[in-house]
């Protein structure tokens, strides 16, 4: 917007006009450039400068310790034929789909009874940020005992009640290994989803509810065409972000079971570590990162375009 | 269509009552009122007819069915709320037609109904809109709308023109109250603007802290307020009140105030001598003297026009009082001049309850 100022201005008529020279507070396109240096540099050093190296490394046959060279795409030739390489595709399909699936369901009936008028209302929402702020790792250890071969405490207890007669062994066996880094996941994802969705529900103004109770809606009914539909932009947002923080998920798997057994739980974050770094073979390891992208891209891509704002949501022009 | 019953009703919050028993009968087809300053209670007794909200004592039928414990959709009502309510996410059409989608009513009966609706509110043009994209009276209306395509027993509206300009509100509360001559359904109307409740209601209920003060036709109430919360809260602007004695010889009555002032009581004035009253006048009841009249000696202070009458603010004594006049008088403030009571217009109350004499 652009005040006229004109007519503020005092009536006498200015001195001899000074003469034309370049005043960098002058320049809205210079101030623009100076206002974005900050912030377009840590980008480019932090964010730009890594993922191109990434792709670089990628092409090449680095390995810790040696300069490589530029080999194409040999890398990702391998990896075509490399079993391994597809399990952990399959494996980061199957925990970031059954993972997210699980996290949004138990998240948004966790948020649906947290925005009900229940005692110590503060006190349970803080409980329920507790997996939340906790470290991964720290948290990742306490799964690894109540995991444990010997000592799990979910073992004893099933043992106690007389459920089964053997120990499980949650991380030694490919299926159950699957199921308990999901497990953990999940329990750690959860508060993120449900807190957010609380945040979403506690936007509905209440009148909408008791004007559909009006209107004879039941229960379910109220879920089903008022809280859902206006909740779906945020979990839109937050099921993107839940996907992406899914998919790229490392260090829980990292110390549970660092992939194992047999790869079953191996995710293309973690045998991409695994063959860069212990594994040295950089450009191998580089080579997995990157075909990690275009699946974060097209989640990306999805929900910008599937779930953009609703033509609800946008003001009215006549 | 349905009358309504209110019998001993009473609403606490935990152990705060803030409805103390209210008895209010409202006649089929009949418009109601209930009008009264903010917090007396009026959204929260209008709330528990609509069953949003538990009856803490007494009973609520509509059409002769108590309604107590009966939830809001089988007690047939619709209501408008202030903010309208409306569904962001469903277009007009939608809106109106959420209730008889839930009832799974036929689709040709849906579309039937929606468009009448629409027809009578001047909403066709606008069916596919979301309700971000009205304005504000255009919302007012969706919102009657989706009143109407139920066809209910009562309407019930919550103070429904307080968000639109005031143009605007008197324009819809004429369209108000021309739909419900059309459609003859009770309705039960809540505000806190007197003037909407004298233009629209058939009966009006004054209620002041949880209790009735007073029922009856916006005239009666005008004319014969049954205390002093009533006469200070109908009409505007506000009836001038003065303390003063009553003073009673033979058949004759006046109201003694400070300063000398003999303000004749109406005829028909109960009370004994000497008791101590609060004489009520309307300003358009006070008219300025004319030079060889007898009159309450006052002085101007502040003058304000507004095209049909110019309101005259007087010191009178220690009190200022203000007289309507549709005269153009050219008065300056400080001027001296006298005013004169009419005859039989003036209100006396008891001092210490407040009720009419
Ligand atoms: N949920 C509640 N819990 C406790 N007190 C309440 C609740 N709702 C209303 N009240 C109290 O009840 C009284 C009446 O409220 P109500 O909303 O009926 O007033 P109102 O007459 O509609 O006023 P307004 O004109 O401002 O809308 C107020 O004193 C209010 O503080
Ligand atoms: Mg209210």
């Amino acid at each position: 917007m652009f005040v006229d100022t004109k007519h503020h201005r005092p009536a006498k008529p200015r001195a001899a006009p000074a003469p034309p020279r370049f005043r960098l507070g002058e320049s809205r396109a210079a101030m623009g450039l100076l206002f974005m240096l900050p912030a377009a540099s840590i980008l480019l050093l932090f964010l730009a400068y890594p993922l191109g190296l990434g792709v670089w490394l990628g092409m090449t046959d680095t390995r810790v310790g040696r300069i490589g060279h530029y080999i194409g795409i040999e890398n990702y030739e391998m990896l075509w034929m490399d079993s391994v390489f597809w399990t952990s595709v399959f494996n980061t399909f199957l925990y970031t789909v059954v993972a997210s699936i699980a996290k949004f369901a138990l998240g948004l009936y966790l948020a649906l009874l947290l925005n009900r008028h229940l005692p110590f209302k503060a006190f349970l929402r803080a409980i329920v940020l507790l997996p939340w702020i906790v470290p991964t790792a720290l948290s990742a250890i306490a799964f690894w005992w109540i995991y444990d071969s010997q000592f799990s405490i979910v073992s004893w207890s099933l043992q106690r009640l007389g459920l089964i007669d053997n120990y499980i062994n949650f991380l030694g066996d490919p299926a159950w290994a699957r199921a308990s880094v999901i497990i953990a996941n999940v329990w750690r994802g959860i508060p993120f989803v449900a807190i957010t969705l609380l945040a979403g529900l506690q936007t509905i103004p209440p009148s909408l509810y008791e004007a559909a109770t009006i209107d004879g809606a039941t229960p379910w009914q109220r879920f089903r065409y008022v809280t859902f539909p206006m909740l779906t932009p945020i979990i839109a947002v937050v099921m993107t972000f839940s996907v992406l923080f899914t998919f790229t998920d490392f260090q829980l798997i990292y110390v549970l079971t660092r992939g194992g057994p047999l790869n079953a739980t191996h995710l293309m974050a973690t045998l991409s570590f695994q063959r860069a770094i212990p594994g040295g073979n950089l450009g191998e390891g580089a080579a997995i990162a990157v075909t990690m992208i275009p699946f974060l891209l097209s989640a990306i891509l999805f929900s910008y375009f599937g779930l953009q704002r609703r033509r609800w949501q946008h003001g009215g022009t006549d | 269509m349905a009358s309504v019953d209110i019998r001993q009703v009473r609403k606490a919050f935990g152990t705060f009552e803030v409805i103390h028993g209210i008895d209010v009968d409202i006649g089929d087809e009949e418009f109601v009122v209930l009008v009264g300053p903010s917090g007396c209670g009026k959204s929260t007794l209008l709330r528990m007819i609509a069953g949003l909200e538990q009856i803490s004592g007494g009973e609520i039928s509509i059409g002769g069915r108590v309604v107590n414990q009966m939830p809001p959709k089988e007690r047939d009502i619709a209501m408008v709320f202030q903010n309208y309510a409306l569904y962001p996410h469903m277009n007009v059409f939608d809106n109106m037609a959420f209730s008889m989608k839930l009832r799974h009513a036929e689709k040709s009966l849906i579309e039937q109904r929606v468009r009448q609706a629409a027809e009578i509110l001047d909403l066709t043009k606008y069916l596919d809109r979301y309700p971000r994209q009205l304005s504000g009276g255009q919302r007012q209306r969706v919102a009657m709308g989706r009143a109407i395509v139920r066809d209910p027993q009562v309407f019930l509206f919550d103070e429904p023109l307080s968000n639109l300009d005031a143009k605007l509100r008197v324009q819809m509360r004429t369209e108000i109250k021309a739909l419900h001559q059309r459609l003859r359904t009770t309705s039960i109307y809540v505000t806190h603007d007197q003037i909407e409740a004298m233009t629209m209601a058939d009966r009006i209920v004054v209620m002041h802290e949880g209790h009735v003060e007073q029922i009856g036709t916006p005239l009666e109430l005008y004319d014969r307020p049954a205390n002093l919360f009533v006469a200070g809260f109908i009409g505007s602007p506000a009836m001038n009140f003065m303390e003063g004695t009553l003073r009673r010889e033979g058949d004759r009555a006046w109201v003694a105030a400070k300063g000398d002032l003999a303000l004749p009581a109406p005829r028909g004035v109960g009370g004994s001598d000497g008791q101590t009253v609060v004489y009520g006048i309307r300003p358009g009841h006070l008219r300025i003297a004319s030079d060889a009249e007898q009159g309450l000696p006052a002085e101007v202070e502040v003058i304000e026009p507004t095209g049909d009458n110019t309101l005259v603010f007087c010191r009178l004594g220690d009190i200022i009082v203000c007289a309507a006049t549709t005269e153009r008088h050219p008065l300056q403030p400080g001027e001296r001049l006298r005013l004169v009571p009419q005859r039989d217009a003036g209100h006396v109350f008891d001092a210490a309850t407040g009720q009419r004499l």
